[in-house]
């Protein structure tokens, strides 16, 4: 394969010091030009928004079928049987996606929301006792923990799997580097928790998890495909909205003054929680695969290549977003990368939203400032962004 | 290239000339117009695009595919006969000049 006409870069998105700091990188991957190949895997790859945009919107020639990691199904074998949405492709993603986004869409959560509030409520009640809090173990995870499997349908026991079952399918978006290796210590018996646990017969009657079965007997699925779309709500559903209020608060944390503008409008946190997936995007990268020769920038991509996109960079290019260093919660943010586009949008948002959104507003009514309090560490995974640990202080209102 | 026309639920009335294959959500958003949220950002997630296509233009519009009508349901204003997501409206030469009012509210 010769890049002859398209700029190259060393640039390797998947090592210890691209994630501990991709900032600096993003901007050399944006500034390399709109079509780069990145020579340490051998593949295309963008870190602008407008052609990471082009590639979404055309999904028949930047496929999902063949992998959206770094592995190309075409040339080997899946790890392990792939997401029947996010690896799939139209016609079969078609109808599959139309079942779960009706589950998963704002009319159909609505119902969701009181539950929600009490939830917040009650955290933040035991967070204003303590003070002295950790953002992801005594916030993030307690509420997504409680709140997420609540509103699918999942037993209480055993929750906590959840979490490294996450790090360890996202980690398989990337390279199988230390980082994944890691991962998969120990995680036959998460993954055993995991598939029980989106088993019809364990899912409690009311929740989303049993609607996907209920699609099912309605012939829209199939009964094969209906727990393999439960086990994507358990995959894709968990880390990243918890690494999502981990950055929020440490947004909020870093811009005393944007945690004033939500307390006197908390209205804002819906736009807030748009910003901090602009700002600090949770996941981070993914990738296409060309199903033919084609051209993108006016360079021209060879058919079987793995298509590389930056969601972190594409956030911040400065030739879509005026001032893209810049938190703003008030910033006109349609058009992030957070959630990826197009037909493969993630089709969990809308309850993502709904989580982030209730909580902060829970704590924006009860606490004046938030500091971090410590050292942090980050939880490092190959395509999401997040903390292992921030420490923080709370400072009540009034 | 073609216009799209936008009248907000005051009567304000704009115009935005934008090319083909562009949809009506996006250049709503790419110049302002606060009447449309959209934000899921055009997956038909949100229903926070939702326009009511004036009367004249609607036959000329692609049929309704069954994502939107779902989502539809979902619309925090009213939903109407004419009711459509915006960001499932592309621009054509069929479509120029294609009138829209904006609902109430969108969230
Ligand atoms: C803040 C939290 C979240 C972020 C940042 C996020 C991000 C994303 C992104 C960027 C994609 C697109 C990937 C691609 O195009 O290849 C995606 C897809 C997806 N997400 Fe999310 N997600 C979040 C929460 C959720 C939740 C709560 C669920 C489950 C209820 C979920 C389930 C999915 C699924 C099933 C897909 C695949 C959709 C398809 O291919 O049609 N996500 N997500
Ligand atoms: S932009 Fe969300 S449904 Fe149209």
């Amino acid at each position: 394969m010769t890049q002859s006409d398209a700029s190259t870069s060393d640039i390797d998105p998947f090592s210890t010091e691209y994630l501990l700091d991709p900032y600096p990188f993003h901007e050399q991957l944006r500034e390399a030009g709109p079509v780069v190949w990145l020579s340490k895997w051998n593949c295309w790859g963008t870190g602008r928004h407008k052609e990471m945009n082009e590639v979404l919107a055309d999904p028949k020639t930047f496929c999902s079928g063949a992998g959206v990691g770094l592995a190309n199904f075409n040339n080997e074998k899946p790890w392990r049987q792939p997401s029947m949405l996010l690896e799939a492709d139209a016609p079969e993603h078609t109808m599959r996606r139309a079942v779960v986004g009706k589950v998963l869409s704002t009319g159909n959560l609505r119902r969701l929301r009181a539950d929600f509030e009490v939830a917040a409520a009650a955290l933040v009640e035991r967070l204003m006792e303590k003070r002295a809090v950790d953002a992801v173990a005594e916030v993030a995870e307690p509420y997504i923990l409680k709140v997420f499997p609540d509103a699918v349908g999942i037993g209480q026991e055993g929750r906590e799997n959840l979490i490294p079952y996450g790090a360890m399918v996202f980690n398989a978006l990337g390279p199988q580097n230390e980082l994944f290796q890691e991962s998969m210590v120990g995680i036959k018996e998460v993954s055993d928790w995991v598939m029980k646990n989106f088993l019809r017969e364990n899912l409690r009657p009311g929740g989303l998890g049993l609607e996907v079965y209920e699609a099912a007997d309605a012939g829209q699925v199939t009964l094969d495909e209906a727990p393999i779309l439960v086990r994507s709500f358990l995959s894709a559903g968990v880390d990243t909205t918890v690494n999502a209020i981990g950055n929020a608060l440490w947004c909020f944390a870093n811009h005393p003054e944007q945690w004033q503008k939500l307390r006197a409008n908390p209205a804002l946190s819906r736009s807030a929680f748009e910003e901090v997936l602009r700002f600090e995007a949770p996941f981070q990268s993914y990738f296409r695969t060309t199903t033919k020769d084609t051209s993108l920038a006016g360079t021209a991509i060879p058919g079987n290549q793995k298509f590389f996109m930056s969601v972190g960079a594409a956030n911040r290019d400065p030739r879509r977003w005026d001032q893209p260093g810049t938190f703003n919660i008030e910033r006109q943010t349609t058009g992030h990368m957070g959630f990826g586009g197009g037909i493969h949008g993630c089709v969990g948002q809308m309850i993502a939203r709904l989580e982030v959104e209730v909580l902060l507003t829970a704590m924006a009514s009860r606490i004046a400032r938030i500091e971090v309090s410590g050292p942090t560490t980050p939880r490092l995974n190959n395509v999401l962004r997040g903390f292992d640990t921030l420490p923080l202080t709370l400072y009540p209102a009034h | 290239m073609g216009s799209f026309i936008f009248i907000a639920h005051d009567g304000t009335l704009r115009s935005l000339e934008v090319p083909a294959g562009t949809s009506a959500m996006q250049a709503a958003v790419a110049n302002g117009i606060t009447g449309i949220v959209a934000e899921c950002g055009g997956s038909q997630m949100c229903a926070t695009c939702h326009v009511y296509v004036d009367a004249a233009w609607l036959p000329k519009l692609a049929p309704m595919q069954a994502p939107e009508d779902a989502m539809l349901d979902s619309a925090a204003s009213e939903r109407k006969a004419n009711s459509r997501l915006s960001c499932q409206i592309l621009m054509s030469a069929e479509l120029d000049g294609l009138v829209v009012h904006l609902p109430e509210r969108q969230v």
